[in-house]
């Protein structure tokens, strides 16, 4: 649990004058470093006599702090240095997918061909743009075995809601107003909330004693009034669906359609084409496939392979190849791919920036290379289940995709969580496992290597596992319980947090006044 | 005064035809530290089994049904401000809502003391 | 291949540990008529060099919109950006971590999540700000689905000053999750009587400001008169450097705003990633969608900070959630934070004033080519101008010209005719004297 630390009056911890700690330093917000009249960009004067902003021109100061270059750079320097990244260190997030970021690919992205170009220029000062589109369009139908992509969602959450949207209206197309979407109990947030949002009723299907969806529980759901499975493959338990071809069928023949969560395709790209398992629509994470940065939690880009029956409702704007070159369709009757096109997702025509880097990571493999990424994450993958199956409580037996999930019963009675490994394994340099996720296990522990990481950094952190595990069997439960002890905080108060939300900096003087801080 | 409970670990405590509500122990226990509760709007008319109130923790967030049907004649306050109130108390001071019952009979359906002790005692093993 | 460290030798014995005798083993659960037999048809592996070749081939067919004269805007728009931003930004510890689900080592994403949740609480005069969403027209969309929430209404009137992307992504999921449009006509002069649109059924009403031509608008009455209806007001931004020099939307009233965060630290990018910024007030938290960053303490006392309220989101509320958003724009939002930390209260008041003279400048000059009227009264960077002729081809010409005019009103509203002679045009602090010289005489060229 997370604890519930008592806020002292010494704001320093124990060790050094200044509360820092070698290279951690201690950073106040940037509104505790105001100088006001500083600034940090140097514009000439801008000339305005009499300006002609009608009855809004400001009136208030906005309250932005002044800072010079250097300050700026310094202090989100420092902030840097209290993230663990990948470039940092072996950071194994289930179902996350945190590979390398070759800095190629930003190299690419920052051309300013690519980046500075607006989205409504002309099409004939764009046609670049538009080919490397459609480029990486082809990859990712070829890839998937799918006849259409649309590239314009924003992220995978994004790409579901599309993936969805496009079911809807074919069914609508059809007359048919089906009304529930089955969606296993493994699954992702998202996809419920997905299918919630467009008005479904979810309908959960129970997981298997090995891991996997319960088929024969699923066909018993099936009926006139089901829309869709959602169903995530490789699923997040790290498993293959051996009965994914079966189960489309099923649902086809029931008059359902089937929307697979293709987050986790990086396992099994260039072996497997989502396209001969029978589904109609799957978002592809750039992110994760195709490596383009996580960012601290984005930006992302989620485009999503249709099938032959899905792709007429995809959303608009789409890249189509003419005789006079490319050009970008906005309106279904402008004779694109998608003439009953369910409309638009967001502005303009999608995460080019995305693009490009997947485009440059995809290049920069090729098929033969693709294909030996997903071996290789496999292979690690089950190299750490092999290493460590005997002394952690491997969840489903036999071999696992590109992530292994383990869940806690090897800790139980020791008084340490799955919590408490993870934090212990902050303390030892490593990022954790992702935790308690997905539900159907207890006290999950998704391990997610990548094919990014050789066989010694593996082995390092299965020996700090193994060594952690052998400190909590042992009784020693304190030193788990108690980290991390190194990092630049220890835990944080969840709970007070969330009682007493404090979601922005506030002057001082209106701080003291404001009730949701006058708690402490 | 008679206290009855759910499955779904609310209690109602009945006292003529009214009855306070609230979330057991076990519950309060299995939700950890409450950060939040989102109580009915008074006047608001519930059937035995509708969705009443929604109680969350900094990882989790359960719905509150109600245990009788009725209408909502009081919900409390004290929450909005300290919904450790529930952890602490959650038969006491940390109750939701109060309701005039419409239909008495909704109560059979649900357990006595023993019940809920000896219901809560299988589901730990 | 130069990004997989493991060898031969290694594949081979970590199979052995494995147990298993080849990868093939491995993937025994595809099953078997789902196992591709051969390679996909797509190139091989290539080097740096060649794919850098390919990719600057693809880049060179584009005109930037630095190389020339340009004066598009519509949701877009193209600012300076200092050196220092892209340089942060891409530090590894930024560029490569993901969502900060351990807070003790994520302090860098959440202090700098705390900062920029703070400056655009402070920008838009809101109480609060969540972690940003995709984009500017996602933020809209999703703004309008709060409202319904709040409201427990189901209707939504969209202004004709909207952007078409935004009011078209709102629409969509309209269509989708089941609520009503009201959306007046195209409104190129500001002058549209939204409150004649309010009822007791309008959960919210949508309104750009600078809206899409350009108008600046006051929204005071417009917000009285949605609280008279119990209906929230939303006020959408585009552009957001002219917060800078306009009443930011909450002294206006505003309960949501809306806003597209591109114009500070983030280049065009041909549309994206961009960054969404969504604020409201301190009563409506709870029914915020995505992420959020709060202040706590860790167990030795010290500030820190943490995601918090996540029982809106996706990934603990399933199918209940607020939003089915999992990603913000992160590494956007950074570029934002920092841009606007050089900048400062200073630097962005000028850098508005500059644009806003900009603008003046480029008004005045383009009113006084014969047959060409500038629509305008109030605006801020960007101006409808009135052509004698259709504006889609003319932009045609002028880009052949090498000149970017700027947007033409049908590229947005391809179905109305009558306004094909509106161009859409915009001056940022990168244009400068020669750039409107050079479109004013190949304007008077062109319409002569």
């Amino acid at each position: 649990m997370t604890g519930n630390p008592i806020p002292g009056e010494n704001q320093t911890p124990p060790g050094t004058l200044t509360g820092n700690r070698g290279l951690q330093i201690e950073e106040p917000l940037i509104f505790e470093q105001d100088s006001p009249g500083k600034t940090g960009v140097d514009l000439p004067d801008p000339g305005l006599s009499a300006p002609r902003l009608g009855a809004v021109k400001r009136r208030a100061a906005i309250g932005l702090p002044g800072m010079a270059e250097p300050e700026v750079v310094r202090h989100y320097t420092r902030l840097s240095q209290k993230n663990f990244g990948i470039d940092t260190t072996f950071y194994p997030l289930g179902s996350c997918t945190m590979k390398h970021n070759p800095r190629l690919n930003e190299k690419m992205a920052r051309l300013p061909g690519l980046a500075d170009i607006h989205p409504l220029q002309p099409e004939s000062t764009i046609q670049g743009a538009l080919e490397l589109i459609d480029t990486l369009a082809h990859w990712l139908k070829v890839l998937t075995g799918m006849e259409a992509v649309a590239m314009t969602p924003g992220a995978g959450a994004h790409g579901e809601l599309c993936g969805m949207m496009a079911i809807q209206a074919a069914l609508q197309d059809r007359g048919d107003a089906r009304r529930r979407v089955l969606v296993p109990d493994s699954a992702h947030g998202t996809n419920p909330a997905t299918a919630a949002a467009l008005g479904y009723t979810v309908d959960a299907v129970p997981s298997d004693s090995r891991g996997r969806v319960d088929r024969a529980a699923l066909e018993a759901k099936l009926g006139d009034d089901v829309a869709a499975l959602m169903l995530t493959n490789p699923n997040t338990c790290g498993l293959f669906e051996t009965e994914i071809v079966a189960i489309a069928e099923a649902l086809h023949a029931a008059g359902a359609l089937f929307y697979c969560d293709g987050a986790n395709f990086n396992a099994i790209v260039g072996r497997v084409r989502p396209g001969d398992l029978g589904i109609d629509a799957m978002h592809i994470n750039l992110h994760k496939t195709f490596s383009t940065p996580h960012g601290g939690g984005g930006p992302g880009a989620g485009p999503v392979v249709l099938s032959k029956a899905l792709a007429p409702y995809a959303p608009l704007p789409a890249v189509v190849h003419g005789p006079e070159g490319f050009r970008l369709v906005e309106r279904p009757e402008d004779g694109g791919p998608a003439p009953k096109s369910f409309g638009r997702l967001k502005g303009f025509h999608g995460q080019m920036g995305m693009f490009v880097r997947a485009l440059s990571f995809a290049m920069s493999h090729g098929a033969d290379g693709l294909k030996q990424a997903a071996e290789d994450a496999v292979l690690n993958a089950n190299y750490l289940r092999a290493r460590l199956q005997s002394v952690m409580s491997l969840s489903y037996p036999g071999p696992c995709m590109h992530e292994v999930l383990f869940d806690d019963r090897f800790l139980r009675g020791t008084g340490v969580s799955t919590l408490d490994l993870a934090k212990a394994l902050l303390d030892e340099g490593f990022h954790p496992m992702t935790m308690y996720f997905p539900l159907v296990v207890h006290g999950a522990m998704l391990i997610e290597p990548t094919e990014s990481e050789s066989k010694a950094t593996l082995d390092r952190f299965a020996d700090t596992l193994l060594k952690l595990t052998e400190q909590a069997q042992s009784g020693d439960a304190a030193a788990l319980t108690a980290a991390p002890r190194l990092t630049p905080r220890t835990r944080l108060d969840e709970t007070g947090a969330a009682r007493k939300p404090i979601l922005r900096w506030r002057p001082p003087a209106e701080a003291v006044s404001a009730p949701r801080q006058a708690a402490e | 005064m008679t206290t009855r409970y759910t499955k779904d670990h609310e209690w109602i405590r009945v006292d003529g035809d009214t009855g306070v509500v609230g979330i057991t122990d076990y519950a309060q226990e299995q939700l950890g530290d409450i950060v939040f509760i989102e109580l009915p709007d008074i006047g608001k008319v519930l059937a035995q089994g509708d969705e009443a109130a929604t109680v969350e923790s900094v990882k989790a967030a359960s719905e509150v049904y109600a245990p009788a049907g009725g209408e909502v004649i009081e919900a409390n306050a004290a929450l909005a401000d300290n919904p450790a109130l529930v952890n602490e108390q959650p038969l006491g001071e940390g109750w939701f809502f109060k309701l005039q019952l419409s239909s008495p009979g909704d109560l059979e359906s649900l357990m006595d003391d023993a019940g809920y002790a000896a219901y809560c005692k299988e589901l730990d093993e | 291949m130069r990004y997989l460290p493991l060898t031969e030798a290694d594949r081979s014995t970590m199979l052995a540990t494995i147990g298993a005798g080849s990868i093939d083993e491995l993937y025994c659960d595809v099953p078997p008529g789902a196992r591709l037999d051969g390679p996909v048809d797509l190139p091989h592996h290539a080097g740096e060099l060649e794919v850098e070749r390919a990719l600057a081939g693809l880049a060179a067919r584009n005109v930037p919109a630095g190389s020339v004269p340009s004066f598009l805007g519509a949701g877009a728009y193209r600012h300076h950006i200092p050196a220092t931003v892209d340089h942060l930004i891409q530090r590894g510890e930024f560029l490569t971590s993901y969502t900060p689900y351990q807070p003790e080592v994520s302090q860098g994403t959440l202090h700098y999540l705390f900062e920029f949740q703070t400056q655009v609480a402070l920008l838009t005069g809101m109480d609060v700000a969540n972690a940003s969403l995709y984009d500017g027209a996602t933020a809209c969309a999703e703004a309008v689905m709060m409202a319904n929430r709040v409201t427990r209404r189901k209707k939504a009137v969209l202004s004709g000053g909207l952007h078409p992307h935004y009011a078209e992504t709102t629409a969509t999921l309209a269509r989708y999750t089941g609520f009503d449009l009201v959306r007046p006509d195209p409104d190129p002069t500001g002058t549209e009587d939204l409150v004649a649109q309010i009822d007791d059924e309008t959960s919210c009403v949508v309104v750009q400001t600078p809206d899409l031509f350009g108008n600046v608008r006051e929204l005071s009455r417009l917000a009285e008169a949605c609280h008279a209806r119990k209906a929230l007001l939303i006020a959408v931004v585009t552009e957001v450097v002219s917060l800078g020099l306009l009443t930011p939307p909450g002294d206006m009233g505003a309960d949501i705003v809306a806003a597209e965060g591109q114009s500070i630290g983030n280049t065009l990018n041909f549309g994206g990633p961009h960054v969404g910024l969504f604020a409201t007030r301190d009563k409506y938290i709870r029914n915020m969608p995505g992420r959020l960053c709060g202040e706590t303490v860790d167990t030795e006392g010290r500030r820190g900070f943490v995601l918090t309220l996540s029982t809106r989101e996706q990934h603990i509320r399933r199918e209940k959630a607020t939003s089915n958003i999992c990603t913000n724009s992160g590494l956007c939002a950074l570029g934002f934070t920092i841009h606007l930390s050089l900048l400062g209260e200073l630097g962005l008041m000028r850098l508005a004033e500059t644009n806003h003279a900009r603008a003046i400048r480029l008004a005045d000059r383009l009113a006084a080519v014969p047959g060409v009227a500038v629509l305008n009264d109030g605006f801020f960077n960007e101006i409808t101008v009135r052509l004698p002729q259709a504006a889609g081809p003319l932009v045609d010409r002028l880009a052949d010209r090498g000149i970017l005019a700027g947007v033409p009103v049908s590229r947005l509203y391809p179905d109305r005719p009558d306004l094909a002679d509106l161009l859409l045009c915009t001056a940022t602090e990168t244009n400068t004297d020669d750039d409107i010289e050079a479109l004013a005489t190949a304007l008077h060229e062109e319409v002569r």
